[in-house]
């Protein structure tokens, strides 16, 4: 029920505030930015994105830390898959789809006029909602990458993917079938596997947009140990229609609505004190 | 609507539905029984001693010996019928001249059908023609002879109200009296032993070159041709549809007017009437383009490319839409470029229905005959190397089947042949289709896991 209605309201001209917010409770445009624990990774400043004439991204402003976990949350059709997808431009893809202000990865415009898409994919792994790996063995699933991007030796090869299904916690369980078809997998290994192909070109950043949502509850859960093993060395930014989720792994939390950044603070503090009074409603239940 | 009523009408939809499977079921048999059971005959049938002489003397196979004893056997079984005819003729010189004239004519009747059903008769000179050198090789087709040994066919006038009248007069009347008259009676008693038929099994058929317009021999001209044009037609039709429709479903986009036009063209292309294939092919490729001097295989091939071109992109475009979406963005995630992602992920995950799709148009190609009238097709020819695909034309079985049904001299004479052809060309087609089903089965099973 509260998904149709927040569906509506996300289609309704954005500019229309939400009947059940005043106007004067709107956030101010820029809502400060979480204190940023070490080397800023990825920005955004005043970052919009549309479909066709749809702002699904309203102008966000939040700095990502590198190392870190961050979560984004809030009501689906927020905009919070827009939002990660352009940051490795995988929005390319949709006609009609354009972006204003600045996003950048490691101080480079990904927007900018120099940038080699291929080459930013390579930085910025994604996995996604539904696990997706190719319908090809296990193996070739992993090597995948790696083969594109210039890998061809035998030994080299079978060390990436080694190393890569160690790191996602998938190899003891399929080092005895790496040449069997993927798709033989249960669903929560396949995810496993497609965070492995994700590992294996060696990116700096890992984005995963609700990469549990599709799993029964155990998957899930070894999927989250899973993240938190990732911290550290790699930036990951998941984005998660589960709270809890989201406490559980994240250091820092965003909250969108409605195509804006509402709130951007550490996990602890944004669950416990958050500073907006629509954050607070989103993470009590009183809508979404 | 009541639900007494609904019920009624759910139960009548559902026997209409019954009844139209069972129809077409029915009309499939009576299709296929005919052709399958008629034309197994130019495989499997009672072979005389004849067949066995052909074999060897014309195609080198079978035991000389053999056959020789078989020959002689034969020919000991014919020899009284010889004597009579010798006989008999000893008797005219006796006779007076009127008889003699009446009788001469009846004679050179009998003696003509002898030879049809025998083989040339003891000191005839030889005939120039191959098939006026044997007897019947099919016993099924000895028979019929043997009707028209004992049997003349004449018209009857009188009434000239009327058209001629068929009447079948027996010549053991015209011959009462004369040594000739036991014949009538020692032919059809004798006949197994002047001919020996014997059931055999003949994949020459399928293998053996034609002798003498048919008469002798199988359809492997015919057989090679149709794969030459129809692995031709592939070779040109299914890297151009792929490559179409991979640029339709991964590059053009969707909107715009040029992508429009070329789909309405596509379309447009799929329902062109295949004769018009025919004298386009004629038209531009051999007067326009020259591919070859006149009719070849090359540009047969390229004809029927084009006209299985709408097929193959159709199914290729399909198969290209059908490959979940999830694929192409896991590949482009992973900094693969679109080309590469395509040739990677995309085209092989296409890959069952793709082929489905080239193996049905084969089938296409393979029946079609309007196409290659023009441009590849000839009644009659010998196998053709691959190196002589370019510049020749050659037999193929949809032409030839029309031709030997409609253009050959002696239509009747060579029946097995012609539903040896038909069913050689159904069963090649449902082949590919299979052959298809197979494909698909057998890849998508991998693709899934
Ligand atoms: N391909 C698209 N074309 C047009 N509008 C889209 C497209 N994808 C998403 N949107 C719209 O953009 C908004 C944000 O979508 P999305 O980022 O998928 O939300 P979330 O991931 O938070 O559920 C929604 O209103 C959705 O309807
Ligand atoms: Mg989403």
């Amino acid at each position: 029920m509260a998904v149709v209605s927040e569906k509506g309201a996300a289609r309704v001209n954005p500019s229309v505030p939400v009947p059940s917010l005043p106007p004067s409770e709107r956030p101010p445009p820029d809502p400060a930015p979480a204190p940023p624990a070490g080397r800023i990774h990825v920005a955004a400043e005043g970052f919009s994105v549309f479909y066709a004439d749809v702002e699904a991204v309203r102008s966000v402003t939040l700095a990502i830390p590198q190392g870190r976990v961050t979560a984004i949350i809030g009501p689906s059709g927020c905009g919070k898959s827009t939002l990660l997808r352009a940051i490795n431009r995988m929005n390319d893809l949709i006609p009609g789809c354009r972006v204003s202000g600045r996003l950048t990865l490691d101080g480079e415009d990904v927007y900018g006029p120099q940038i080699d898409v291929t080459a930013l994919r390579q930085r910025v792994g994604m996995v996604f909602q539904k696990p997706n790996p190719f319908p090809k063995s296990v193996f070739d699933n992993v090597a995948f990458g790696p083969r594109i991007h210039g890998i061809r030796g035998r030994s080299q090869l079978e060390a990436v993917v080694e190393r890569s299904l160690r790191r996602a916690a998938l190899w003891g369980e399929v080092q005895d079938r790496l040449h069997e078809n993927a798709l033989g997998l249960s669903g929560g290994q396949q995810q496993r596997l497609c965070i492995a192909r994700a590992l294996a070109v060696q990116p700096e950043l890992l984005l995963m947009d609700e990469p549990t949502s599709a799993l029964d509850p155990i998957a899930a859960s070894r999927i989250e140990d899973l993240i938190d093993e990732l911290r550290g060395e790699y930036t990951v930014i998941i984005v998660t229609h589960n709270m809890q989720q989201a406490a559980r792994v994240s250091d820092l939390t965003a909250f969108m609505y409605m195509g804006e950044l509402v709130e951007f603070d550490a996990t602890s503090r944004l669950f416990t004190s958050p500073a907006q009074a629509r954050t607070q409603d989103y993470i009590t239940g009183r809508f979404g | 609507m009541q639900r007494g009523s609904r019920e009624l009408v759910d139960r009548a939809f559902t026997g209409v539905g019954l009844v139209s499977i069972v129809l077409l079921a029915a009309a499939l048999l009576t299709l296929l029984g005919p052709i399958v059971l008629r034309g197994l005959g130019a495989f499997v049938f009672r072979g005389t001693v004849e067949h066995r002489r052909v074999l060897l003397e014309q195609f080198g196979r079978g035991d000389t010996e053999e056959v020789q004893r078989e020959l002689a056997a034969a020919r000991a079984a014919r020899e009284p019928v010889y004597d009579m005819i010798a006989a008999f003729e000893r008797e005219m010189k006796q006779a007076g001249p009127a008889e003699r004239r009446a009788m001469g004519e009846s004679l050179d009747g009998l003696k003509a059908a002898l030879r049809e059903l025998l083989g040339p008769l003891p000191g005839d000179p030889d005939p120039p023609l191959l098939r006026l050198r044997f007897g019947q090789t099919r016993w099924d087709r000895a028979l019929v002879k043997l009707q028209s040994v004992l049997w003349r066919e004449q018209y009857d006038y009188s009434d000239p109200t009327v058209m001629g009248r068929k009447v079948l007069v027996p010549r053991a009347d015209e011959f009462r009296g004369t040594a000739l008259e036991p014949l009538f009676d020692r032919l059809p008693a004798e006949l197994e032993a002047m001919l020996r038929p014997r059931w055999t099994v003949y994949w020459g058929f399928l293998f053996d070159r034609s002798r003498d317009a048919h008469f002798f021999g199988g359809i492997w001209a015919e057989l090679l041709g149709t794969v030459y044009l129809t692995v031709g037609a592939v070779l040109f039709a299914v890297p151009m549809g792929v490559a179409s429709a991979i640029y339709l479903v991964e590059y053009a986009r969707e909107d715009s007017r040029p992508v429009r036009l070329l789909r309405t063209c596509i379309s447009t292309l799929a329902g062109v009437p295949s004769i018009v294939f025919g004298l386009f092919g004629l038209a531009f490729f051999i007067n326009t383009l020259h591919v070859s001097s006149s009719k070849s295989v090359l540009a047969g091939s390229l004809t029927l490319a084009i006209l299985i071109l709408p097929l193959v992109i159709r199914s290729a475009e399909e198969a290209l839409r059908a490959v979940p979406h999830t694929y192409k963005e896991a590949s482009l995630s992973l900094g693969a470029g679109r080309w590469r992602t395509v040739a990677t992920v995309i085209l092989p995950a296409a890959l069952p229905g793709i082929l489905t799709g080239v193996v049905i148009s084969m089938g296409r190609a393979a029946g079609e005959t309007a196409p290659i009238i023009f441009t590849a097709a000839v009644s009659v020819g010998q196998p053709l190397a691959l190196w002589e695909v370019f510049s020749r034309p050659t037999p193929a079985l949809p032409w030839n089947i029309y031709n030997l049904c409609s253009e050959h001299q002696a239509v009747d004479e060579i029946r097995h042949v012609q539903y040896g052809m038909v069913l050689t060309l159904v069963a090649l087609v449902l082949l590919l289709n299979s052959a298809a089903i197979f494909i698909r089965a057998r890849i998508s099973g991998r693709l899934r896991g």
